[in-house]
């Protein structure tokens, strides 16, 4: 069934791309923090996981499950003991950006070389529900099905969090007017720490569930920064339906040209949607253009 | 710069100086009055950092380290002086530039003044290098290179010596086998081919391009893809309509891996079924299990012969990991005919140079003379058979095997 294979690739492929850029788009658009060791972290919890399936013989979705807690609390850390004396002395102005950017910067460095000293350069991998499940005559892996399930529900949920519910409203708050939050009450910089925070348990989920699938070495942090950064942008700082929309545009373009035109164009459409969308929309897909 | 040289450059330093040390208290007399270095000092700057990582961990750096401990173990090379001479280590990171590589190539020859240097990873950096080592007249032997360049290339640079052959030589030889396969009846004419669009797969994908149709074979599908693309279903997806009777991927390790992954998902199991670069790897083992039956792929192994059983196991003792069964026996080898090359010339590079070319070497793959400065003996073609990567082409070299055809089919 060609259109259900399509539709399935590019589901599943889309989802992932969400999945690894949500976390990204809360520290990014509302901690204000431009974390580039995000792909670091990312990797790190990938190991972690190879750790514990092989060595330890857990199951990858216990691992799962210890991993958000654990991702969201060394976030945390990293936020209140590194980025705080950057976030004090910089009053969370646009000068943040950029010593946030110089930080993280050192800090991918430290964690990518600690992974090297521990586990070689080498790939690593392993297998687990990599099973075909047949939906409508079409084989899909479990494994990207349950990306993509962990994506929508991670999307929607926090969406619906950060819409409907009173933390959200305060952390949409931060999001869009860092300056003015206090005036009402809003403690900015606990607010921020927990929103860098969630980042932090969602790339440690990303990291884990990607390595389900996908082989990784201790340099790879950089590939997927790069990819969630394009998405962030695409789907609009800090909206993280924007970052499931984008990711989604993103995967059923690369899917359909891969399948009907020429897999090795893949890039180029990747980066012309990306272009395009830029161009028509510069915040972004559900950005807005003033804060 | 200096915080780049790692501490295993500092560790071979500590071991070198000890050993040399011991050395020189046990043979103080006669020995040290004797002519010839007290060291050999041997330089190389491979990637520790960036894409080329993992393939410089699997394949190139276990091999150097195993190297230097064995040489240094047994007290040092043994020169003609009947004198054994240690081995120190001054070690780059290219971070996966070639840019970084030439500069840290130059460095080690001006500044650290080794006497040898051991090439990098790959073919892209080799080529790159190749112009410095040739300017400073030092031996290149490049063995983790293919290229279809290499015949023109060690008339450009007399010090160079490749090990690995070239695209061609495994297109053609793996064509040309599948073609015997055919007029035996194993399989039908239709080939389905995917390659990365990267030095390797562009190489080894136009050299089975041209000879496809000569070998009476059709080819139903060819097409290439990016470097790191993560998912490769929409095109197995597509191959597998097509029912072809062979799948060829010259292919990257971690495509390697998602291409077989993703072939076993949607059940694809045509009767000869072909990836590239990783599959030789442990990794893939690993990971497959008994998946791996019947999976081919370039390179290979003679898993009986003793000689090689020896070397696998030292390489596990002393790294604590397996060697891949395509490149990194043959990296082995160069390093065997360098050090055999110093003990019969010295300390001398265009006398070294001289040796490699045209002397007859004793290698965990036989007395082995190199032809055109080039590595003769070559598994052109490989296949996994009870959980090893055997060699089935040349099918007429020394413990070949005969493929399993149709390939097993996947077990879940």
């Amino acid at each position: 069934m060609l259109i259900v294979d399509v539709l399935l690739a590019g589901f599943t492929l889309g989802g992932m791309y969400a999945l690894i850029a949500m976390g990204l788009t809360l520290q990014y658009g509302v901690a204000r923090i431009m974390n580039l060791s995000y792909g670091e972290v990312l990797v790190m919890s990938a190991f972690g996981t190879w750790f514990a399936v092989t060595r330890l013989d857990w199951n990858p979705v216990a691992v799962l499950l210890a991993s958000l807690p654990l991702g969201y609390l060394a976030s945390w850390l990293i936020y209140r003991v590194l980025m705080m004396p950057l976030v004090r002395r910089s009053g969370a102005g646009p000068a943040l950006e950029v010593d946030s950017i110089l930080a993280t910067f050192g800090l991918l460095f430290l964690l990518q070389g600690v992974l090297l000293l521990a586990f070689g350069g080498n790939y690593y991998s392993y297998s687990y529900l990599s099973q075909p499940v047949d939906i409508l005559g079409s084989q899909v892996a479990a494994n990207r099905l349950v990306v993509l399930g962990f994506a929508a529900a991670i999307g929607l949920g926090l969406y619906l969090l950060l819409t409907r519910s009173r933390l959200g409203t305060a952390v949409r708050a931060v999001a869009v007017a860092p300056r003015f939050a206090p005036l009402v009450g809003i403690d900015v910089w606990r607010l921020s720490a927990i929103a860098f925070g969630i980042g932090g348990a969602l790339v440690a989920g990303g990291g884990t569930l990607l390595s389900m699938f996908l082989p990784f070495s201790a340099t790879m942090g950089v590939v997927f920064a790069m990819k969630a950064l394009v998405v962030v942008i695409m789907g609009g700082v800090g909206n993280l339906l924007g970052c499931l929309v984008a990711g989604l545009m993103l995967g059923f373009a690369e899917t359909l040209v891969a399948r009907f035109v020429d897999p090795g164009l893949t890039l180029a459409v990747n980066f012309a949607l990306f272009l395009l969308v830029l161009l028509l929309r510069p915040a972004g897909l559900f950005g807005r253009v003033a804060r | 710069m200096n915080t780049r040289r790692s501490f295993l450059r500092r560790s071979a330093l500590l071991t070198a100086s000890a050993a040399s040390l011991a050395f020189a208290t046990l043979a103080a007399g006669p020995a040290a009055a004797q002519a010839g270095p007290d060291k050999i000092r041997i330089g190389w700057a491979v990637a520790k950092t960036g894409p080329n990582a993992p393939g410089v961990a699997t394949t190139v750096l276990p091999n150097y380290k195993l190297w230097v401990e064995e040489i240094n173990a047994a007290g040092g090379i043994q020169l003609k002086s009947g004198k054994r001479v240690p081995v120190e280590v001054v070690e780059y990171d290219d971070r996966s530039s070639s840019e970084e590589a030439v500069r840290a190539i130059e460095r080690l020859v001006t500044q650290d003044k080794v006497d040898f240097i051991l090439p990098p990873w790959g073919t892209g950096t080799n080529l790159a290098v190749g112009p410095t080592f040739h300017k400073h007249g030092y031996p290149l032997l490049a063995a983790t290179a293919v290229t279809d360049r290499a015949p023109d290339l060690v008339k450009r640079w007399p010090n160079a010596f490749f090990f690995l052959g070239t695209g061609h030589g495994y297109g053609e030889a793996l064509v040309s086998y599948l073609e015997q396969e055919r007029k035996a009846g194993k399989i039908g004419t239709k080939v389905a081919m995917m390659s990365v669009a990267d030095g390797f797969g562009v190489d080894l994908g136009g050299a089975a391009r041209k000879v496809v149709a000569k070998h009476g074979f059709e080819l139903v599908y060819d097409k290439t893809y990016p470097v790191g693309t993560q998912d490769l279903s929409p095109m197995l997806n597509e191959i597998k309509a097509l029912a072809p009777d062979v799948f060829i991927a010259f292919s990257y390790p971690p495509d390697t891996l998602g291409i077989t992954d993703q072939a076993k998902v949607i059940g694809f199991n045509p009767k000869v079924f072909y990836t590239g670069v990783g599959t030789q790897f442990p990794l893939y083992k690993n990971k497959f299990g008994a998946n791996v039956d019947g999976v081919m792929s370039l390179g290979g192994i003679d898993a009986d012969d003793p000689a090689v059983q020896a070397y696998f196991r030292r390489h596990k003792e002393v790294t604590g990991q397996e060697p891949d069964r395509f490149a990194s026996p043959i990296v082995w080898v160069s390093l065997q005919m360098l050090q055999q090359a110093i003990e019969r010339v010295g300390v001398d590079r265009a006398a070294v140079s001289k040796e490699l070319a045209g002397g007859t070497f004793d290698t965990i793959l036989g007395q082995v003379k190199l032809v055109d400065r080039q590595w003769p003996k070559l598994w052109w073609v490989g296949q996994w058979q009870d959980g090893e990567f055997r060699g089935i082409a040349p099918t007429d070299r020394a413990g070949a095997r005969p493929a399993v055809i149709p390939k097993p089919a996947w077990k879940p």
